[in-house]
């Protein structure tokens, strides 16, 4: 992975200074609120519910066990011994204190992480698919160029006040893990009639109050053109994108009332006149960063190649957890382990300062050190050697971390809802609590297969419950809670916004209702079909029918 | 006329506080002094003077309900501010 | 309010004009976009310099080819959060050439000094809060820049890779 040299080290240490003494003048009040918010901000801290919430950036979702270790000790000594990872591939904490903030940079920074630009108006965290460079059908690794977009956006001076947020993802294989259609700006690695690598590039996703599917504007980028395509886009959109109502200043509203065809137009007239003034990805840098993800030093022989089949074999509970936990990897010999933070009952995506020291361990023995964050709030260690699953298994289950729901209906997305964050209406983590329990039994889930639901605390949609097979948007009425239930909602390469499948639930429904929709997909689905293809077959009727009794 | 108190978040650490008797700032509800109308007002101008001193961070009003014991929130964010996040953060039990 | 040239304090010599007042003959003045559509031949025959002062909603298109008759031009940051002037000082100093006076005028604060002077900006007037000092420590707060832009400040790919 990424290692930073002095230019990266250099400027995350200029930061955290500057940022020390913009803290310095906000608490001796040479800065007021309004002029410190944007300042914070930018430096990923905002004012939550009870306290400062610091996100802090995974780079692509990639860090290493060194760097997680690191979170643990800032959980432990600045927070409440506890992390949340997030829909972002990033982590926050809930409970720091602004005091403390530039001491929490500092540490972040002596183990290259920051939390520039995880908040504000800014180019975000550019995320990537978590199975990168493992994926059977890659066609590159995409966090290489997700390292080049961080830099090329990193205190980007013409970008810096954007009319709103800005999220970019990007995959390297068919398969999209990473939700890229969902995104202002999707990237996928393609490779044209020629077999040279470029970009299929995807504008205007988003979820939120007007959730869209991103659209193709361009088939296919060569590859060099990918930061002077993006700085036309961006500047088209930092010049035309509403700035008097932030519920429509988002990129995918310019290209939604601009037209695909035009904004398509605006953005080429804008590249073609910026494609030579030197943001063409020169062949050394790119090779330079390729280098830090080039594949680690897998083992020329396999070691104790039955060991792995033996043990499926002796031991059930370990073949349960690799049946929900395991995905085949490129290289024979070798495993993706997607490891679950979604315990029974548990906030899903929460983990201990004790479970990131272990997953912290586990990662240096079985995982060449390195770790991921998926979308789904889960962690992926990316190169286990099949020999080492069941030793590996045990170190999780130790310390509560081997459930075997990935995937599976317990595998919840959760946003913080209004238990932690200011901008919520209402609750998400209790109903996610309650559905986790009631679906507890891991035979009844592995037997309802494949299903993805998510639960959003506000319209903001940051549990991205648009794009949940199921998705529950918890809404207000009068104070009460009430659960609005969305179907056939997608983030693979299907993409798909969710279809609101009636009246919403009172808090005594909710659960019902669910176990409602799961009963009807298990008494009509066909051999072999998952929840959503047999949604996709149905359409909503018969939900319906068996939701509200219409029909 | 409803009862209000006037809250904020401590802009140290961000804790949330509520504003007493003696215009000091509580991390107890209990201790918070409750106002209406003009009243209100009046201890809302006040805490701003905090807020000037770097003392707190966007102090307002919120409603309440004068029982037997504390000025208690209508709203249920509020609730949620004063007395913390509502939810059991250890998981029932670890399945594997 | 101060203004801010080639990192000093300066005097301001320029006049920032009202859309109805008149030009002193011989003075240099900033008009709006629109007054200077409305009274260009005017202007150019009594003052001795023209600015012209353009909202986020103006575009540089509707100047660019008259540039070489512009000694000034301001580009307004109306809240701070309103970014389009950025994209604007580029596009003036990069794409059409502009060589004259560029300044931002409006809410310019100390945080938003590098970003500004990196864009192209090269006078500030800046808000009455805003010390000088704050002002040029603010400038070289942050010595690395990662990508290339109207300052034409070495990347750090340029210096990673010096061939380039």
């Amino acid at each position: 992975m990424y290692r930073y040299d002095r230019f990266d080290a250099q400027l995350v240490n200029e930061r955290v200074a500057q940022f020390r003494d913009q803290v310095r003048r906000r608490l001796s009040g040479a800065l007021s609120e309004e002029e410190f918010r944007p300042l914070r901000l930018l430096n990923g801290l905002y004012l939550q519910l009870h306290a400062y919430m610091l996100r802090v950036a995974i780079p692509y979702g990639t860090l290493s066990a060194d760097q997680m270790r690191m979170l643990a000790s800032i959980a432990r000594r600045y927070d409440r011994g506890y992390g949340h990872f997030t829909t972002r591939q990033n982590i926050q904490f809930n409970w720091t204190r602004l005091q403390d903030a530039p001491d929490i940079l500092a540490d972040l920074a002596s183990v290259e992480m920051h939390a520039i630009q995880t908040s504000g108006n800014t180019i975000r965290n550019t995320t990537a698919d978590p199975f990168a460079g493992v994926a059977a059908n890659e066609i590159e690794d995409p966090r290489i160029y997700c390292e080049a977009i961080r830099q090329w956006s990193t205190l980007h001076p013409e970008f810096t006040f954007l009319p709103r947020k800005f999220k970019i993802a990007v995959t390297g294989a068919p398969d999209d893990r990473a939700a890229i259609k969902v995104h202002d700006i999707g990237l996928a690695l393609r490779r044209d009639a020629d077999g040279a690598v470029g970009f299929e590039v995807m504008v205007g996703g988003g979820q939120g109050r007007t959730p869209m599917i991103a659209k193709t504007i361009r088939a296919f980028l060569p590859k060099r053109h990918l930061l002077s395509y993006l700085e036309a886009i961006l500047r088209v959109y930092n010049l035309g994108g509403r700035r008097d109502n932030k519920y429509k200043a988002r990129i995918k509203i310019l290209v939604h009332d601009r037209g695909v065809d035009a904004f398509r137009a605006d953005v080429e007239a804008e590249w073609a006149r910026i494609r030579k003034a030197g943001l063409d990805l020169d062949e050394a840098e790119l090779s330079r960063i390729a280098a830090h993800f080039a594949p680690p030093a897998y083992d020329d022989e396999l070691r104790n190649p039955r060991a792995y089949a033996d043990k499926l074999r002796a031991d059930g509970k370990f073949a349960g957890w690799t049946r929900a936990s395991v995905a085949a990897h490129r290289r024979n010999g070798y495993a993706i382990v997607t490891v679950s933070l979604k315990p029974e009952g548990g906030v899903p995506g929460d983990a201990t300062a004790v479970q990131m020291d272990c997953i912290a361990d586990l990662a240096a023995r079985f995982s060449f050190g390195e770790i991921r964050i998926t979308h789904e709030q889960n962690l992926v260690l990316a190169h286990v050697r099949q020999s080492d699953l069941f030793d590996l298994w045990r170190g999780l289950r130790a310390h509560g971390l081997a459930t075997a729901n990935v995937g599976l209906i317990g595998d919840i997305i959760a946003c913080p809802g209004m238990d932690f964050c200011g901008l919520a209406t209402t609750r998400s983590i209790p109903v996610a609590q309650q559905i986790s329990t009631l679906f507890a039994d891991l035979e009844r889930q592995h037997d309802i297969g494949e299903l993805r639901l998510k639960i959003s605390g506000c319209i903001n949609a940051c549990g991205h419950h648009h794009v949940g097979h199921i998705g529950i948007l918890v809404v207000d009425r009068k104070g009460a809670e009430f659960y609005q239930i969305t179907l056939g909602g997608r983030a693979d390469e299907n993409a798909a916004i969710g279809k609101i499948i009636g009246r919403a639930f009172a808090a005594d429904a909710v659960v019902g209702a669910v176990e409602t929709i799961v009963n009807l997909y298990i008494a009509r689905r066909q051999k072999d079909e998952r929840f959503i293809d047999a949604y996709e077959r149905l359409g909503p009727a018969p939900f319906k029918g068996a939701l509200y009794g219409t029909g | 006329m409803s009862d209000q108190i006037v809250t904020a978040n401590r802009l140290a650490d961000g804790r949330v506080v509520f504003l007493t008797e003696d215009a000091d700032w509580s991390a107890r509800i209990a201790d918070s002094r409750p106002a209406t109308g003009a009243a209100a007002d009046l201890l809302l101008s006040v805490a701003h003077m905090s807020a000037a001193d770097r003392v707190v961070v966007d102090p307002y009003l919120i409603e309440v309900t004068l029982g037997s014991g504390s000025p208690w929130p209508v709203l249920h964010r509020e609730r949620i501010r004063a007395t913390g996040p509502t939810i059991d953060q250890s998981p029932i039990r670890e399945v594997a | 309010m101060a203004l801010v040239r080639d990192r000093r304090a300066v005097e301001d010599d320029w006049i920032a004009l009202n859309d109805g007042a008149p030009a002193a003959p011989g003075s240099s003045v900033i008009v709006s976009l629109e007054r200077w559509r409305r009274d260009r031949a005017g202007l150019a025959a009594s003052v001795a310099r023209i600015g012209v002062r353009l909202s986020g909603d103006d575009a540089v298109a509707d100047i660019a080819d008259a540039l070489d008759t512009l000694d000034l031009v301001a580009l307004t940051f109306p809240a701070f959060s309103d970014g389009r002037a950025y994209s604007m000082a580029r596009l003036l100093r990069e794409r059409h050439g502009f060589r004259g006076e560029l300044r931002a005028v409006g809410n310019v604060l100390r945080d938003q000094a590098s970003l500004m002077a990196r864009c192209g900006f090269d006078a500030f007037e800046l808000g009455a809060q805003v010390s000088i000092d704050g002002w040029l420590t603010a400038l070289s707060e942050i010595s690395v820049c990662y990508q290339p832009a109207a300052d034409r400040r070495g990347t750090a790919a340029e210096l990673r890779h010096p061939s380039l």
